[in-house]
């Protein structure tokens, strides 16, 4: 009986050491990860202010994205239109189905997945371009030729991540709602004049900005994320492989938890100021 | 160690020592100097430090304890700011060129001249540009390719007209032949011979494997041993020494050639 006791206690001392060991290591990533971050967008404004780095990869982030995002953003307001008006036509409110699709793609579907789909597009290739440059020496090229690496290939990568993210999800968001007029007007026939008065009296333009907010800080998250991680590469092509593998899937879930806390700040916020939420 | 006293030295490590994970030193009381002017090869066997000792030199690492000054300056004491504006008197050529991929050969060579030349015009960038590819031997029909498009040798020239496009100080060559054939080799060697003696006054600083090469090439040879400093000397030192290990070293080292 002891013997069994003495092997549990064993057992349970290096679970809890495991515990430790990986809760340690994880806050000193995340604090590494905040330094990364700070030191990179403090060198923003400095010079030489590298603009054309910044349009190059916001042609990169934002104009390549856009078909990608918009053909989501189509079949997300046709499935959730078509799902919503299924729903509501057994109370019959089909003429809800407008406002609804809209609040729930301009406050929550829109940013998360454009979020979730540029961290994956642009955010996935920032790491692996980072993390080959890592490998192959040119960011240690950089390095002794005098130029400083974070100023040069992070701060503008971020810069272009946080400009693009809100005009991509306003892009979404206009897509998915032509989606959602589609199958609504065109396929089952609801009043188009209905449709677009029941979101013009239920949506407001605050929502609208929400959304554009939440996206913004999600182009931030998933840019220093990935920037991060590619950046600190080590090893060869695996190195590269999980580097832009862990990337990808923390940004996407730091996305995901992030906009529960978000989306709760705001209402917080709403309450506060005496704003209906 | 060295019995060689040289004054007024181009790189000065006195002491260094340099330990990652707080038990294990790679480098271990490393101490020389490297002459002005000369043309320094830093040999060993694998996993000796001598990457880790040019990274410290460079101010990509910095060390735990001991001091190295560089052209004078203690650059263990320099800002991480100070240390971007110091290293624009470095010039290195990576093993693997480390060239830019998403640039041609004449924007590589460009490249450190839009940054720390602001006021050269374009047409004056490509003309300086087109200079060093020339001093290095490369044919200006592949000016206009990428990286992935020239052989290992061109890549190498192309590396090397980049670390020279600003004039710098000091020189260094990080394993320049590995993973080349002989001919190719012998083209790199002649090359960083030629561009050292081109450039009168300057110092240069070689990592290599590659025995017969640095002591065909080298004014001076530091041999590392455990992260310290096992002969310093002229090549001919190398010969003449009773040290056991680097009896051994020189020997398999040659008849591999």
């Amino acid at each position: 009986m002891e013997n069994v006791i003495l092997k549990i206690s064993e057992k349970m001392d290096a679970i809890t050491e495991q515990f430790k060991t990986k809760f340690q290591s994880t806050l000193s990533e995340i604090g590494k990860i905040t330094l990364f971050a700070t030191e990179s967008i403090k060198l923003i404004g400095a010079k030489p202010f590298r603009y054309l780095e910044i349009v190059r990869h916001m042609e990169f982030v934002g104009n390549e994205s856009i078909v990608i995002i918009s053909l989501t953003a189509l079949f997300t307001g046709l499935a959730l239109s078509f799902q919503l008006y299924l729903g509501f036509k057994m109370f019959n409110a089909v003429n809800m189905v407008g406002p609804t699709v809209a609040l729930g793609i301009t406050r929550e579907l829109g940013p998360v997945l454009t979020g979730l789909i540029v961290a994956a597009r642009a955010g996935g290739a920032m790491a692996a371009r980072l993390g080959t440059m890592r490998v192959n020496e040119q960011i240690d090229a950089l390095d002794v030729m005098g130029v400083d690496t974070k100023q040069y290939l992070i701060a503008p990568r971020i810069v272009a991540a946080v400009i693009c993210m809100p005009l991509l999800c306003a892009v979404f968001d206009f897509v998915a709602m032509v989606g959602a007029y589609i199958l609504c007007v065109k396929m089952v026939e609801l009043d188009p004049a209905i449709f677009w008065d029941r979101i013009r009296a239920m949506i407001e333009v605050r929502y609208i900005n929400e959304g554009l907010i939440k996206s913004a800080i999600f182009g931030l998250v998933f840019a220093v994320i990935c920037t991060y991680r590619g950046f600190n590469t080590k090893g060869g092509a695996k190195g590269v492989g999980e580097a832009t593998n862990t990337g990808v899937v923390y940004s996407m879930v730091m996305i995901i938890v992030l906009d529960y806390f978000i989306t709760s700040l705001i209402r917080l916020f709403y309450l506060m100021v005496g704003i209906s939420a | 160690m060295s019995d060689l006293k040289i004054s007024n030295p181009a790189i000065r490590l006195v002491d260094v020592k340099k330990t990652f994970d707080g038990k294990e030193f790679v480098l271990n009381g490393m101490t020389f100097d490297v002459p002005k002017g000369s043309l320094m090869a830093i040999i060993g066997f694998s996993g000796t430090g001598k990457s880790v000792v040019l990274k410290h030199i460079l101010g990509l690492f910095q060390p735990t304890s001991g001091k190295i000054e560089v052209l004078g300056h203690d650059i263990s004491k320099f800002s991480h700011k100070e240390m971007i504006v110091f290293r624009r008197k470095f010039g290195v050529l990576f093993q693997s060129a480390a060239l830019f991929d998403d640039m041609t050969v004449l924007e590589n060579v460009c490249f450190p001249l839009i940054e720390h030349r602001p006021e050269l015009k374009e047409k004056e960038l490509i003309e300086v540009a087109s200079t060093k590819l020339q001093q290095v031997g490369l044919d200006p029909k592949h000016y206009n390719k990428l990286p992935s498009e020239i052989s290992g040798g061109m890549q190498k020239r192309t590396g090397l007209a980049r670390a020279l496009a600003l004039d710098p100080e000091i020189l260094f060559y990080d394993e320049p032949t590995t993973g080349l054939d002989p001919i190719l080799t012998e083209m790199v060697d002649n090359l960083i011979v030629e561009t050292h003696k081109a450039r009168e006054g300057s110092t240069s600083v070689m990592i290599s494997h590659d025995l017969d090469a640095a002591f065909r090439i080298a004014d001076y040879v530091a041999m590392l041993n455990a992260g310290q400093v096992l002969l310093f000397g002229t090549p001919e030192d190398f010969f003449k020494t009773d040290i056991e290990l680097v009896k051994r070293f020189v020997a398999k080292g040659m008849k591999r050639r």
